[in-house]
């Protein structure tokens, strides 16, 4: 065995994160390690690259006892990570940053040829056509993801954690990087996958363990299990129905009362002038690859950049949706897909950030009772099964899936009619995920219109009475009823113009 | 009770800071009537500490924000020179505070709109009025020390209400309206939040832009009635000189207090206590009877001492040590239990 954990331990106060976990690695394996939000696998990760030290239990990498107590023990030692954000310094060039640390150098100063030299050798049978010299930032998040591994591997070169490299990269992106990946694996490294993606982990990986509060579930080859069995696993207990996704029983259009109407609405730079209208109680899809204008097209309607074409009515006239404050008071709520900038509030409590909108909207001069924050906080923590270790504890220690129930939390609190939801369930767990389709079907029952932005397809089949497809920064298609399958979404993001009549045909 | 745990350090610091002063002074502790006034050190501290007292409620909203303004001393001096030159003037105590604190307003309005209208870093913002400030305050005296004779105004340097000094009782009570209208109303929490993550909380509705323009504001007027209390205690405006390098002493009261340079949770009584404590450490090296070209580098060291003791590293070590003593004495029970079966 190239990696043995036996009986690894931690404990943070107030909860055990690691309860005597046990983990296996073998040198040329894909490792799946599974779990929902606060499972565990975090922490288990940190405690292997030092980030953590455990409390009790045994490390063994190549049948030597290990204990590393920094990341770059860890590294020295073979093991290296590579994060979903990934750690390298966007403004320096490729070479720089693949040699960080280790430049090459003549007359004690760096040598710039040998450190170019250097950097293309270390991204030889990667299959890259980069320029090294350039800045990192000119690249994109997956070809930075590949040279955050080419860097590990040329540091560590024995364990390779990745960890949800895939949350922000499209299909295609998808899968150079796990041609890489599998590349790697028959030159025998040993690989440790997480990922919520479970399409992925079937696609890539060799064996799957799961962890649930801290202990083990399972170890499995992964050909031995299947879908449905894999999250029960997860979950610990059997599956409701709704969890698989069965696609809604899609209505006809025009039986939601129109409740908004954007008329011409656009911006350049953002979104073509587009025409959509809004019905009341109705999902709404936004389907396309990162960067069409999925999100340009919700920031402009939520007031995050001002619209210079068009108007937005409701049944009252004109709405002013020049700042988000001004669309929060048309009843617009919006929770972004950058969770971290852009939607929790770190160091303030749950109770805090729950009630943050809430507060902003009644104004400074009448604060929110902290009795009544922390009823709605309970009542929140509870109906979307919040995991903290106490209503005081900053957001910020809560897991990437805690955070964004949070801010979902926060915008359910204020019933807006009308809510953009960006990305709501990336890095979320199957049961929370679950939860969050069965919320919005609950709350579009009485009477809230949601705009659901996604890149995943079988979710937005799950939830959308209507798909609208962006590319290139233009709606292209509007899909409705028995039309909404992965098939056509795919098939109309991908087709130039002139052939959409064709699909939709 | 939360709250009191909050300052258990900065109250802590304070204590073995007096205790350390009465051991070289005996009397430090000593209060006397005199006349129906409070005499001795420790008013003498409340007194004097007014200036950084008044800075730092300020300061602790500002840096809240994770903003910082260096110009609060300039302020003092510009707010300062106003006044003086009001009471010359014949605009009368009414008028001259007015002025005063106008003054502080559109020197906040000033620093606000840099920092949260043209996006500038805090710290530039403010050194531009910190650098000019004391150039407008010259115009206003015209280049001299402005004097000036007036009962009332003197009042707010050397003044008393039932024999407490009137200086002293204007930053406590000032203090005290400030917290209470941040904890009373949804203030102390919205600038938190904007210190935090300014993008979210705008993206919640929060109008950071304002609230930012705000704080600078409240910064200027305290540091306007700084300025009021030191020109009323020397009769005069001195525009090189009031308010010198009091900004520092105000960032240091913040720092002091636990206070966050990258905003967020903030506790003005934290605050207070800190700009207590320095001004115990000026007032006990002056009475310690130290020559006076020690006074500095003695300040240093005890502030050193005092940071190093707060600093989150040695706290997370004291954390993890009563954590050990508390697990090993719960094992040494359980273990008492078990033989007394």
């Amino acid at each position: 065995m190239l990696l043995t954990i036996r009986s690894l331990t931690k404990t943070f106060p107030g909860t055990k994160a690691l309860d005597g976990v046990d983990f296996e690695l073998a040198a040329g394996e894909v490792h799946a390690l599974l779990g929902e939000n606060g499972a565990g696998k975090s922490t288990l990760i940190k405690c292997l690259t030092g980030a953590f030290v455990r409390d009790a239990g045994v490390i063994m990498l190549e049948g030597e006892k290990i204990s590393p107590s920094s990341t770059s023990e860890a590294q020295e030692l073979g093991i290296g990570t590579v994060y979903q954000e990934v750690n390298l310094l966007t403004n320096l060039t490729v070479a720089q940053n693949l040699t960080f640390g280790n430049e090459p150098l003549r007359f004690g100063m760096v040598d710039r040829r040998a450190q170019l030299r250097q950097a293309e050798k270390m991204l030889e049978g990667y299959k890259l056509d980069i320029d090294v010299s350039r800045d990192l930032s000119t690249y994109s998040v997956a070809i930075r993801q590949i040279i955050a591994i080419a860097r590990a591997v040329a540091l560590s070169g024995k364990v390779l954690i990745l960890d949800e490299p895939t949350a922000s990269l499209d299909a295609r992106e998808v899968e150079t990087l796990f041609a890489v990946v599998r590349d790697l694996r028959d030159k025998g490294l040993g690989i440790v996958f997480v990922s919520h993606f479970l399409d992925q982990v079937f696609d890539l990986t060799d064996r799957v363990t799961v962890l649930r509060n801290g202990q083990n579930v399972i170890t499995e080859r992964t050909a031995d299990l299947d879908r449905v069995q894999l999250i029960e696993h997860m979950l610990g207990h059997a599956l409701k129905d709704d969890v698989v996704g069965h696609a809604k029983t899609h209505k006809a259009g025009g039986e939601w009362p129109e409740l908004l109407k954007f008329d011409g609405f656009g911006r350049r730079g953002h979104i073509d002038p587009f025409d959509l209208s809004v019905g009341e109680g109705e999902v709404l899809g936004l389907a396309g690859l990162l960067g069409s204008g999925r999100t340009e097209s919700a920031e402009l309607m939520f007031g995050l950049a001002a619209a210079q074409n068009g108007a937005a009515r409701d049944a009252n006239g004109v709405l002013d949706l020049s700042s988000p404050r001004k669309a929060i008071a048309a009843g617009f709520g919006f929770a972004p897909e950058e969770r971290k900038e852009d939607g929790i509030i770190a160091d303030l409590s749950v109770p805090e950030n729950i009630a943050l909108a809430m507060q902003a909207r009644r104004g400074w001069a009448r604060p929110i009772p902290r009795a009544e924050q922390l009823r709605l906080a309970e009542a929140y923590i509870e109906k979307l099964d919040i995991r903290t270790s106490g209503p005081e504890q900053p957001v910020g220690d809560l897991s990437g899936g805690n955070q964004q129930k949070v801010v979902l939390a926060r915008w359910l609190a204020m019933n807006p009619r009308f809510l953009i939801l960006d990305e709501p369930t990336r890095g979320i767990d199957v049961g929370a995920h679950a939860e969050i389709l069965r919320l919005i079907k609950q709350v579009t029952a009485e009477g809230m219109s949601i705009l659901i932005i996604s890149s995943e397809l079988d979710e937005l089949i799950a939830v959308a009475d209507r798909v609208i497809v962006v590319r290139d920064r233009r709606h292209v298609a509007e899909l409705t009823g028995s039309e909404i399958t992965t098939d056509t979404i795919v098939r109309a993001i991908a087709a130039p113009d002139r052939d959409m009549t064709e699909v939709l045909a | 009770m939360n709250a009191l745990r909050r300052v258990t350090p900065q109250l802590l610091t304070l204590a073995a800071l007096v205790a350390l002063v009465t051991v070289f002074f005996p009397d430090f502790l000593r209060i006397e009537v005199v006349n129906g006034r409070l005499v001795g050190t420790t008013m003498d501290i409340l007194k004097r500490g007014a200036p950084v007292g008044l800075l730092a409620v300020g300061m602790t909203l500002v840096i809240a924000t994770r903003g910082i303004d260096l110009s609060v001393g300039t302020t003092m001096a510009i707010t300062g020179a106003v006044a003086a030159w009001s009471i010359t003037q014949g605009y009368g105590l009414g008028g001259a505070l007015g002025l005063a604190l106008l003054a502080g307003v559109a020197a906040g309005l000033w620093n606000g709109t840099l920092v949260a209208i043209f996006g500038i870093q805090p710290i530039v913002a403010t050194l531009i009025l910190m650098t000019s400030g004391r150039g407008i305050a010259q115009l206003v005296t015209e280049g001299r020390i402005l004097t000036f004779s007036h009962e009332g105004m003197a009042f707010f340097g050397s003044g008393d209400v039932l024999g407490i000094p009137a200086p002293a009782l204007l930053w406590v009570l000032t203090a005290a309206g400030v917290a209470f209208l941040m904890r009373g109303s949804a203030l102390g929490m919205l600038i938190e939040a904007v210190g935090v993550n300014r993008a979210a909380s705008a993206l919640a509705g929060v109008n950071a832009t304002v609230l930012l323009i705000a704080v600078y504001v409240a910064s200027g007027l305290c540091a306007a009635l700084a300025g009021i209390v030191a020109t009323a205690d020397i009769r005069g405006a001195d525009a090189n000189n009031a308010g010198l390098w009091l900004e520092l002493d105000a960032i240091l009261a913040v720092v002091i207090g636990g206070n966050s340079l990258m905003g967020g949770r903030f506790s003005i009584a934290a605050s207070l206590l800190g700009a207590l404590i320095i001004q115990t450490i000026d007032t006990g090296i002056l009475l310690a009877g130290f020559p006076s070209e020690y006074n500095l580098v003695i300040k240093a060291g005890l502030v050193l001492i005092i940071l190093v003791l707060q600093s989150p590293n040695l706290s997370h070590h004291w954390y993890a040590l009563r954590r050990a003593a508390q697990s090993r004495r719960e094992t040494a029970m359980a273990s008492a239990k078990e033989t007394g079966q």
